[in-house]
């Protein structure tokens, strides 16, 4: 039987069947789990009520990232209730022996930025995570999905999880993109076709000449966006690409292990004849910088289109949701998109802040300056690693001449939970994945888009199309 | 039952990660759909009787007060993966939550705690909406039926739902779920066994490898 990728994963960590029936609810193994301190204590403190203890602490990989700051990590934490939480974290790993890279370790960073950095996601596995975009993680042929709580205290007491099998969906993206269009863009794009449902109850593949043609980079930043297409998981078969970054990292195995590893790697990849539940297929050549307008990132329009107008809506539902929507981000029918103007904009998030990222947004920004109704720009390294490679290439310094604040790893205004956050009112040109009204701050206006579209909005003012910036 | 007229209510909607960092299970409640409940803004601590409710919140109008089901649009529960969502809406007083369709990890995360979401068909939902907003439709109450599977109006016309029979099972039984996987604790381990011959690489000592002390020996290849 031709076989999809997700079925190859799937079926290689079925533990049991829980039901009778073919396609109910399974015991699945888990290989990787990585935590966070937001989703994670109750899951220690139910842990530890019932006395139980971590069945595999080899398989566990902890960071601090949502709580952190992005500036004066010296101080530690101000807000106390953050503070708990982080050292709530520190002391569940140091009682129960857990990997954890703390605040001050330079290996710290955003959790979906790290396991793949470190190697410690690697194809074939299941790895979970109590968060949302632990699909990024598919990026390398791994069954990666996000959990809740109760899910992340079931992994840590039975390295196991009971859910049932998804149906498939292959997205497949052919042709070369446009200089200037980027796997967010297809994201984005994708996202605008199928809308933020349309992945729903499906796992993704993602395929195509133009997703074989991304580096890793850009195919995390895929992945990272099937959840806001409603898909808990999205993958993208082994390639030379994948060997590639993979090859040498901390927890990727070595010498013969590797072969051998690297052998079975090359398997996943769905057969030629394998049958998915539903396939999409688009252009790459047809797809344009990307734009959200509204407050769900199927709210996007093409950088030469127009902010939609409801009253072209039948439907009554959608229309009430557009004009809610309109009125939210105080936004006009029928306004060019490149005539919104950010107030600030945010680079960084576990969809954009990899070395990649800062390089693109670096080659729109050098040798420029923001413009001087941008209140505040800045970068957030999605790990220290990235920070101190950006800054060994000097991305730093041109950020920084260009007004830039260059900031310490975190998740930060992607969901303000530390002091990042916008101002109610305020408008953001972000790098982030979900434009949801009080993401980044009450009150907040997100507009999602690609580092580098972020950066030519900062130094013009307005949205604009990167294409014809040279 | 109360009736939230909106699709896509997303996970930041019906708990904004202010009240994440609680590192307790309960007391969500209140915060509830803060953004939309309150004309203040909320953070963690404050004195819900201090605040100012949004009086035109469906939530706040005394018709609604103690609804035990809700009635939402599509793609309910979007976005992150926090069960702090089903926890508001459990701590709120909710037991159900009706809607045509609901977003993967919320659903099943309300599962995980004894929530019961219920898909009912598009045009299922909209008589529900359309009878409980009516004129004088006060105290409009619908009776859900688990072991039969559905869902009864006033007028006595019903709608059945679906449900994995395990989770059913589940439900109805409250049962600790990771105790009973624990009873399959010899087919995880063979399970593991076999998956260690098969790849080895998955249990090579990893943390041994990059261990936590602050000074790793080597960090990572340079990305090209
Ligand atoms: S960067 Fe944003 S989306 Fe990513 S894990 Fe952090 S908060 Fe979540």
């Amino acid at each position: 039987m031709q076989a999809t990728l997700y079925d190859k994963l799937w079926r290689s960590h079925v533990v049991r069947q829980a039901t009778d029936e073919p396609d109910g609810m399974a015991l699945i193994y888990i290989d990787r789990h990585l935590v966070h301190e937001v989703t994670s204590p109750q899951a220690f403190e139910g842990l530890k009520l019932a006395g139980r203890k971590p069945r595999r602490l080899d398989s566990i990989l902890a960071v601090a990232d949502h709580n952190v700051p992005t500036t004066g990590r010296g101080g530690g934490i101000a807000d106390p209730v953050s503070r708990l939480q982080v050292e709530t974290l520190d002391r569940n790993c140091d009682e129960l022996g857990i990997t954890e890279f703390r605040m001050d370790d330079r290996r710290q960073g955003i959790v979906h930025v790290i396991g793949p950095e470190q190697g410690a996601t690697l194809p074939g596995m299941t790895v979970v995570c109590g968060d949302s975009h632990t699909s990024t993680h598919g990026a390398f042929a791994c069954l990666a999905f996000g959990i809740g709580t109760s899910e992340v205290e079931h992994v840590l007491a039975t390295q196991c999880l009971l859910i049932k099998k998804s149906k498939s969906m292959q997205i497949r993206i052919e042709g070369g993109l446009a200089r200037g269009v980027t796997a967010k863009d297809i994201a984005l794009a994708v996202i605008g076709r199928i809308g933020t449902a349309g992945g729903t109850g499906h796992a993704i593949e993602f395929a195509g000449s133009a997703v074989r043609a991304l580096s890793m980079e850009g195919r995390m930043t895929l992945c990272n966006m099937a959840i806001e297409a409603g898909a808990r998981a999205g993958m993208v078969a082994v390639d030379d690409t994948t060997l590639e970054y993979l090859r040498e990292r901390p927890f990727a195995p070595r010498g013969a292990l590797w072969e051998q590893a690297a052998a079975y790697w090359r398997t996943l990849g769905s057969d030629p004849e394998a049958v998915f539940d539903r396939t999409i297929v688009l252009d790459a050549a047809r797809i344009e910088p990307q734009v959200t307008w509204g407050t769900s990132p199927e709210m996007v329009a093409s950088i030469d289109g127009r902010v939609p107008d409801p009253s072209q809506i039948a439907d009554a539902t959608r229309r009430h949701d557009m004009e809610h929507a309109l009125e939210y981000m105080g936004l006009a029918p029928n306004m060019p998109i490149t005539e919104i103007r950010p107030d600030k904009v945010f680079i960084g998030s576990c969809t954009n802040s990899r070395i990649e990222d800062l390089r693109a947004a670096a080659d729109v920004v050098r040798g420029r300056h923001i413009a001087g109704s941008i209140r505040l720009a800045m970068v957030v390294p999605g790990s220290g690693l990235v920070k101190r490679q950006a800054e060994q290439e000097g991305l730093d310094q041109v950020f920084r001449a260009a007004g830039f604040e260059w900031r310490e790893p975190g998740c930060s205004m992607c969901l303000a939970m530390n002091d990042d956050r916008l101002l109610p009112g305020e408008r953001c040109a972000s790098t982030s994945n979900r434009n949801f009204e009080g993401r980044q701050g009450p009150g907040g206006r997100t507009h999602l888009v690609s580092p580098a579209m972020a950066a030519a909005a900062a130094v013009t003012g307005h949205f604009v199309d990167v294409r014809k910036m040279d | 039952m109360a009736p939230l007229d909106r699709a896509n209510v997303d996970t930041d909607a019906i708990i904004p990660k202010q009240f994440l960092k609680s590192i307790r299970r309960s007391g969500f409640g209140p915060n509830l759909f803060d953004e939309w409940r309150y004309l203040d803004h909320g953070e963690p601590g404050m004195d819900p009787a201090q605040r100012t409710p949004n009086p035109e919140f469906v939530l706040n109008l005394p018709r609604y007060r103690g609804a035990e089901i809700l009635l939402a649009r599509a793609n309910f529960g979007c976005g992150s993966s926090r069960e702090h969502a089903p926890w508001a809406l459990q701590d709120y007083g909710f037991r159900v939550v009706i809607a045509p369709s609901f977003a993967d990890i919320f659903f099943n995360n309300c599962f995980k705690i004894g929530l019961l979401p219920i898909v009912l068909p598009e045009d299922a939902v909209e008589r529900l909406f359309r009878e409980v907003l009516a004129e004088g439709a006060e105290g409009y109450r619908l009776h859900v039926d688990l072991a039969r599977q559905s869902v009864e109006t006033p007028a006595g016309m019903a709608f059945s739902f679906e449900i994995d029979p395990y989770r059913k099972h589940s439900l109805w039984n409250g049962l600790d779920e990771i105790g009973l996987t624990l009873q399959h604790a010899d087919e995880i381990a063979a399970f593991e066994a076999r998956h260690r011959a098969a790849q080895p690489w998955l249990f090579s000592g990893q943390a041994a490898q990059a261990p936590g002390s602050r000074q790793a020996s080597s960090d990572i290849p340079s990305t090209r």
